[in-house]
């Protein structure tokens, strides 16, 4: 039995049923991470050792009678982006500011991931900052995408993505603001799935932009990301944006496709989206129409406007919440003379040219003279999209459009060239800034065996609807074949 | 000459709110602990945490609102104001800019003549206050931060600009700081920076409607140190401007010691803080319930209070201003109204003779007697029995020994003693140091009782009764013949 290939549901049951352990499901999964994190490199750091103590401890604990009813996660092996703070390990967030940071606290969602019984492997390579589509933005390496190694998994979560693809975890951690868990979910063959906004604690993630910043799990499976949803979703203390409303537990069962009217609006299916995308969703539209849904050809009038809209908010958040890594407190400090040299000098050698890009740009849409034409304005835009949201979900229940417009890129073929890597987020953008639910399957692959997503968005707070549904849609497709490492 | 010019002042406090926990976290607002004990991930800004509003600093933010007469708006918003400086661990300060929590307020600040003007109150905003810089530390000429203010709760109040002199400037200061310690929102504590002030101030020709180039005066701690840099600006100004000069914006700081102000930095480029809303912290709303709550304990202010010794007390309205300068002086002054009638006495009595022995701790006072003890003394001034120059060194005596007017009346025999209760511990007291004598009396040696009365009156200064000392002694130490 290969334990690396079966999703957390299936490891968890074998638990129950006594038919493996805990210490054998890591031991499988740091054979196979010993196996292809060479060549993949996923981890900006592995815990192998506190891996394993905790694979005893927590096989010790299981030796109780129906310890694992309280353990939603029991056994599952957990990678997590290193943008979440981690007592027992260092946090970068892909950056050389945080070199070696060690962070004083665990993240609520780190908290919870493991009072749900998980066991955390190690923390994820991310483009610095979580600013990027391609991880290539990382001050320490690129990330590979195992389907392909010469291609990025995407980004900016894509250490993550390409964890759980490559099968060193069922399971990972990621953040999305813009698409960082969607993108890189549809570019490497796996589920992503980002909540509505606030409805996981955002406390621990280190910031990039707050009104945007969601924290979002990866699975092999539906009913995965939703047994990891569930352990972190609900209210918490800690942050004031999290929402109040209750979550829906449970198992999960695939919606009835039947009567379902599913939503196209045709501003996703643009000239930027690639033949093989545009087929592969088309293909997909096709099995649900089959299955008794009914698609509808809609317009959202304002999705041209999210581009531009989060380019000015994202970068003027960033450039808030970044103002912070100074040299004072923690974090790389520069020798300088006097204060403000030494704040130069940090910020220019701690930050990469994708960061000072949007701080600079965010800094310009907040100046005096400025704010009200950028930053005014683009809340204005903000506004607009989420209204589009609103009309869309009177008259569909779900809304279909590509995750990516292309498959995965070729490492290099976009870093220097910001504007076309800011192309890679255009479909995930609009449910961002609307802060509603979306999630990426994968739905197939193209020509060159790359895989292609399919996003699915719901409406606020139809997380589990949408989970539903995503789960009918999953049953549709056959499953994609593991990367070959 | 400098009659032709006016000066125009306005005034930014900076009022600590005591709070037992910071404005965003649930850190110690304690003063004086070792430096950086009392933080935490997010009084630290360390990546990943996030603020989370301390409903108490709200609370006494629409306590001082109402005292100051604002409107206090039931839906506010935090922004952010970017600059920075190793005390400040975000980069940013979580303040109020454009909805403040409180707006359109007045103060009333009492003029030499008994009057009073009106001062306009823009806005009373929250905000975070920064951690502390200490410059130059050893032998290294290290910099040194503390951040166990970051985090702490202001309530940032702003005048409007019409002040139109350095005393009353410094008036208004006085009456603030008394409205925040009625409504028991801030210590007034200058010197531990938990009430700071800033002054703008520029002049103009009389009459003239606009205003000129100002000039910020940052962080005075005396209201007697802001009436002296006031006065000095302005007549700099004034001077300056009289000679054909020209002003230039720039930040001051007062210097004491060399009585003049010195130019901090200049303002020229005006700073550009980037102010946006907090994207961590949704709008702050005032829901009836919390209004209530708030509001409920409030007791009347200083200014109606002394509108009512004045009016229906018949107190000076020099005595007033003085029992209004600190709630516990004034609600002293009530409860002893309330046992020993007299107002316009007790008023004189607290504002000149007690209150320099009082002893001011931020909202907490320790009076030198116990309004029990005062009416006690009162009372012998209204029974005929004291003069008013015999009660001041009775009182003197009082505040150096805790006991009371009666027990220092008997034992320095300052007055007949008629009071019979203190005669009779007096020969309580002298049957007590004698027991030998006591004695023998029982056992027949009845001519002791000349000497056990010589005792007595020797106790009470010669100010007692011997015939009624003789009886009470012939009780105590031979019942079954009296």
């Amino acid at each position: 039995m290969n334990l690396t290939a079966l999703p957390v549901s299936t490891l968890r049951e074998g638990l129950r049923q006594r038919r493996w352990c805990v210490r054998e499901i890591v031991d499988a999964q740091l054979a196979e991470i010993a196996r292809v994190e060479p060549s993949v490199k996923a981890f900006l750091h592995l815990a192998e050792a506190s891996l394993r103590d905790a694979a005893g401890a927590l096989d010790a604990r299981l030796e109780r009678p129906h310890a694992i009813d309280a353990l939603p996660l029991a056994g599952a092996v957990v990678a997590v982006k290193d943008a979440f703070c981690t007592r027992a390990m260092p946090t970068t967030c892909g950056s050389k500011m945080l070199e070696g940071y060690r962070a004083p606290y665990d993240a609520t969602a780190v908290e919870r991931l493991e009072a749900a019984g998980a066991l955390l492997v190690g923390k994820t390579n991310m483009d610095e900052f979580a600013m990027g589509s391609s991880t290539e933005h990382s001050a320490y390496f690129a990330t590979r995408n195992p389907y392909d190694l010469t291609r990025t998994p995407g980004g900016s979560s894509g250490g993550s993505a390409a964890a759980v693809a490559a099968r060193m975890a069922p399971v990972a951690l990621g953040s999305d603001t813009g698409g960082s868990v969607r993108q890189p979910a549809a570019l490497t063959g796996v589920v992503g799935f980002k909540p509505g906004y606030g409805r996981i604690s955002r406390y621990g993630l280190v910031a990039f932009a707050s009104s945007l910043d969601v924290v979002a799990p990866f699975a092999r499976t539906v009913d995965d990301v939703h047994s990891v949803y569930i352990a972190l979703a609900g209210r918490d203390g800690r942050d004031p944006t999290a929402v109040e409303a209750p979550v829906e537990g449970g198992a999960l069962v695939a919606a009835p496709l039947r009567g379902l009217r599913v939503g196209v609006p045709r501003e996703y299916l643009g000239p930027g989206v690639e033949a093989a995308v545009g087929d592969a969703v088309a293909a997909s539209l096709a099995l649900m129409r089959a299955a008794g849904a009914e698609v509808i050809d809609l317009s959202m009038p304002h999705t041209a406007l999210a581009g531009p809209c989060y380019y000015v908010l994202a970068p003027a958040e960033a450039s808030s919440n970044l103002a912070r890594f100074d040299g004072v407190r923690y974090g790389l400090r520069a020798p300088a003379r006097e204060l403000l040299g030494m704040y130069g000098a940090t910020r220019d050698a701690g930050f990469g040219d994708e960061v000072k890009r949007r701080i600079l740009i965010g800094t310009f849409v907040l100046s005096a003279g400025y704010v009200d034409a950028y930053y005014a304005q683009a809340q204005r835009a903000r506004a607009l999209i989420a209204d589009d949201f609103v009309r869309a979900f009177a008259r569909c229940d779900v809304l279909v459009t590509p995750t990516s417009p292309t498959t995965a890129f070729a490492l290099g073929a976009r870093h220097h060239d910001p504007v076309a890597m800011y192309q890679a987020d255009l479909c995930t953008l609009p449910a961002s800034l609307a802060g509603v639910p979306a999630i990426s399957l994968p739905v197939g692959l193209d020509g060159a065996g790359l895989p292609v997503g399919l996003q699915l968005i719901g409406p606020r707070l139809g997380e589990r609807r949408l989970l539903e549904i995503a789960a009918a849609v999953e049953s549709l497709h056959r499953q994609l074949p593991p990367p070959t490492l | 000459m400098s009659n032709a010019y006016e000066p125009v002042i306005g005034l930014e406090v900076h009022a600590q709110l005591r709070t037992s926990t910071k404005i965003f976290c649930r850190c110690s607002t304690r003063f004086g602990g070792a430096p950086n004990t009392q933080i935490c991930p997010v009084c630290l800004g360390l990546p990943g945490a996030l603020p989370r509003m301390n409903e108490e600093a709200l609370v006494m933010a629409i306590r001082a609102g109402v005292s100051l007469h604002c409107t206090v708006n039931r839906r506010s918003r935090f922004s952010r104001k970017h600059y920075f400086y190793p005390d400040l661990p975000k980069g940013y300060q979580i303040t109020q800019y454009q909805e403040p929590v409180c707006s359109d307020g007045h103060l009333d600040v009492p003029g030499a003549d008994g009057g009073a003007r009106r001062v306009r109150i823009v806005r009373a905003h929250l905000e975070e206050d920064a951690g502390k810089n200490t410059h130059g530390g050893g032998a290294t000429g290290t910099s040194e931060v503390d951040l166990n203010r970051a985090g702490v709760p202001l309530l940032e109040i702003v005048s409007a600009p019409e002040i139109t002199s350095a005393a009353e400037a410094a008036e208004y200061l006085r009456q603030l700081r008394a409205v925040l310690l009625f409504a028991g929102v801030n210590d007034g504590n200058l010197e531990d920076g938990s009430f700071r002030c800033d002054a703008n101030v520029s002049v103009r020709k009389r009459g003239s409607q606009t205003l000129g180039t100002r000039v910020e005066i940052k962080n005075v701690n005396s209201f007697r140190f802001v009436q002296r840099a006031l006065e000095w600006e302005i007549a700099q100004q004034i001077a300056t401007l009289m000679a054909g000069g020209t002003l230039k914006q720039v930040t001051k700081t007062w210097d004491d010691v060399a009585a003049r102000c010195h130019v901090l930095r200049s303002k020229e480029g005006s700073d550009d803080y980037r102010y946006f809303d907090d994207p961590d912290l949704g709008p702050l709303c005032i829901e009836a319930p919390l209004f209530e709550r708030a509001t409920a304990s409030l007791k009347p202010g200083p200014a109606a209070r002394r509108q009512r010794y004045v009016d229906a007390l018949g107190v000076t309205a020099a005595d007033a201003r003085v029992l209004t300068e600190h709630p516990l002086l004034a609600d002293y002054f009530e409860a002893l109204v309330a046992r020993s009638g007299d107002a316009k006495r007790a008023a004189n009595w607290l504002a000149n003779i007690v209150k320099p022995d009082v002893k001011f701790e931020g909202l907490g006072a320790r009076f030198p007697v116990e309004v029990e003890a005062l009416a006690g003394l009162f009372a012998r001034l209204d029974d005929g029995s004291l003069s008013q120059k015999l009660a001041k060194d009775v009182y003197a005596l009082m505040r150096e020994t805790q006991r009371s007017a009666d027990a220092i009346l008997v034992e320095k025999g300052w007055r007949v003693v008629t009071d019979v209760a203190a005669l009779e511990a007096a020969c309580d007291a002298v049957i007590a140091a004698h027991p030998r004598q006591a004695a023998e009396f029982r056992a027949g040696k009845k001519g002791l009782i000349g000497f056990f009365v010589g005792q007595v009156m020797k106790a009470t200064g010669g100010q007692a009764d011997p015939k009624a000392v003789d009886g009470l002694l012939r009780a105590r130490l031979d019942p079954a013949s009296a």
